[in-house]
């Protein structure tokens, strides 16, 4: 896909979804739809005090932009930006960013929805939560609903 | 005896008790499957990590295999719990 943007980061830092917008769809007069998903870290109702996020270098960037690159071409998208943070991140901070731009809206937000999907469950990253209260947090464990979310994509 | 380093990541590394070693491995290690059933061998720390075997995922020069994926040539195995980023 020549001219096709694909962007994707990985960082400990926050990002700003409006400046990663602006880059994405920056000089160009092509684009008729632009979608943004940010995922944020809930506090459980107040149980759970943060989220720590381990990732596996290399092959995050890695397999991020290999979803990037298949949502490009299976929905014709224009450009992608994938955002994904690591490290220790509070109630209410940002964890993930994705936006995406095409001519009409159905393709930029099934292509949003595709990549999120498969971020879940093929990006190497790990949570693990601490909890409110001081005790002992754990590792989330996988949810089986992100397996079908993301196996509809095949059906 | 094929040299290959290994890396672990979120439960599967705190139960082994480091994120990555270096190992050599025995000719009869030929698939990914292999390598986790001889690992299980290695002490009670990968016994634990690995206990269900079926759940643990395995990347090649980091992408994603099957467990029946042939290890030959790898430069890198890393051994992880579903991943549960987003």
């Amino acid at each position: 896909m020549i001219g096709v943007a694909v962007t994707v980061r990985v960082q400990r830092g926050d990002f700003d979804l409006a400046a990663e917008v602006a880059a994405l769809s920056a000089g160009r007069h092509d684009i008729g739809a632009v979608v943004t998903f940010c995922g944020l870290c809930r506090d459980e109702a107040g149980t759970l005090s943060a989220l720590e996020l381990e990732h596996y270098p290399g092959m995050a960037e890695a397999e991020i932009t290999r979803i990037c690159n298949e949502a490009v071409a299976r929905f014709d998208l224009q450009a992608a930006t994938a955002v994904h943070r690591y490290g220790k991140i509070l109630p209410g901070e940002n964890i993930v960013l994705v936006v995406t731009a095409s001519p009409h809206r159905q393709a930029a937000f099934d292509g949003a929805n595709f990549i999120m999907d498969f971020l879940k469950t093929a990006a190497p990253f790990w949570k693990k939560e601490h909890a409110a209260d001081g005790s002992a947090g754990g590792w989330v464990s996988a949810k089986d609903e992100d397996d079908s979310a993301r196996d509809r994509w095949s059906e | 005896m094929a040299s290959v380093n290994l890396v672990y990541f979120a439960w599967v590394r705190e139960r082994i008790g480091r994120a990555e070693e270096t190992l050599e491995l025995p000719e009869s290690v030929v698939t990914a499957g292999d390598l986790l059933a001889y690992l299980k061998t290695l002490g009670e720390e990968y016994e634990a990590a690995l206990e269900h075997e079926n759940v643990i995922r395995v990347a090649i020069n980091q992408e994603h295999v099957d467990h029946g994926e042939k290890i030959a040539g790898a430069r890198e195995i890393a051994l992880f719990p579903p991943m549960t980023g987003g």
